[in-house]
């Protein structure tokens, strides 16, 4: 076995993921946990996540004006973008993980 | 950036912080650095970040900052890209590598491993999927399964910033300013 000191980002990574499903903030918990999985939003929210996860590059300043005029705060703008680019970024990672295991036959 | 508390909303102290850093470093405070200090009870991914791109790993810190850049190119964040070439660049000490890397990843002057790892993490972030044919083509370069953790921690930590870059409206920065914001992240990395 290797006796190195290799780096590890899972704690640092489910910690993260706590913080901001979890923690102390102005978006519902519902909220923030469906920007997370992208899912079982409701609009505008739903498009507006959905287009952070999957094409964050054509985002708008209408975009955000639309979210404003729903009546959500700057803030929970805020958390409900950190959530859907977390989410969207660890299903991506959590799939890497899975095919490194399907290919060494390793957990 | 696109919303005002991002510019504007810091407590006290991370303001009169800002103020230092501007006279001192002659260069306004970058928006990645007032995003990753609003707040910081919430977000707060800079340990994560840090270790990803400077704890203990086979990649150099250069392969990692290229890694960075190579998934910001794939995302198009412009204010990503621009920092992690430049920080590669210095890393590496040679801007030529990291730009035929970013220009055609098949002909730039890599490692068969370092090439096989950016191809993986390219396909990774433009399609959300990979699977274990990709895993076992990166292994047969010569990269550890080690080092393919390693490098998808990068690219988790990026595609997580590339968005926020891109949905916050980062401004790019002027060439005086990434580089000397490429000098200090290698010098004092993102914590």
């Amino acid at each position: 076995m290797d006796a190195r000191i290799l780096s590890d980002i899972t704690s640092l990574h489910n910690a993260l993921v706590a913080r901001v499903l979890e923690g102390e903030g102005w978006a519902s918990s519902e909220i923030r946990r469906g920007a997370f999985a992208n899912d079982g939003l409701a609009e505008p929210v739903r498009t507006f996540v959905d287009k952070v996860a999957h094409r964050a590059k054509t985002v708008t300043d209408a975009d955000i004006s639309t979210l404003r005029k729903a009546g959500l705060s700057e803030d929970e703008v805020y958390e409900i973008v950190v959530c859907a680019a977390i989410g969207q970024a660890t299903r991506q990672y959590q799939n890497a993980l899975a095919a490194l295991s399907a290919a060494t036959g390793r957990t | 950036m696109r919303l005002a508390i991002l510019d504007h909303g810091h407590g006290i102290r991370t303001k009169a912080m800002f103020i230092l850093i501007r006279v001192f470093s002659g260069h306004p405070v970058v928006d990645a650095v007032k995003l990753a200090l609003y707040r910081p009870s919430f977000y707060r991914a800079g340990g994560l970040t840090q270790e990803a791109m400077r704890g203990p790993s086979d990649w150099s810190v250069a392969d990692r900052e290229l890694m960075a850049a190579y998934v910001s190119k794939i995302n198009e964040t412009e204010f990503c890209v621009a920092a992690h070439t430049a920080t590669a660049s210095l890393a590496f000490n040679d801007g030529a590598k990291v730009s035929a890397a970013l220009a055609d990843l098949d002909s730039a002057p890599l490692t068969e491993a370092l090439r096989a790892t950016l191809r993986m993490l390219g396909k990774l972030t433009r399609e959300n999927n990979i699977d274990a044919a990709d895993i076992r083509r990166v292994l047969a370069s010569g990269v550890s399964e080690h080092q393919i953790r390693d490098a998808l921690a990068v690219a988790f930590a990026f595609n997580v910033t590339d968005r926020l870059a891109d949905v916050f409206g980062f401004a790019v920065d002027d060439p005086a300013a990434i580089n000397a914001g490429a000098k200090y992240l290698l010098a004092r990395g993102y914590r």
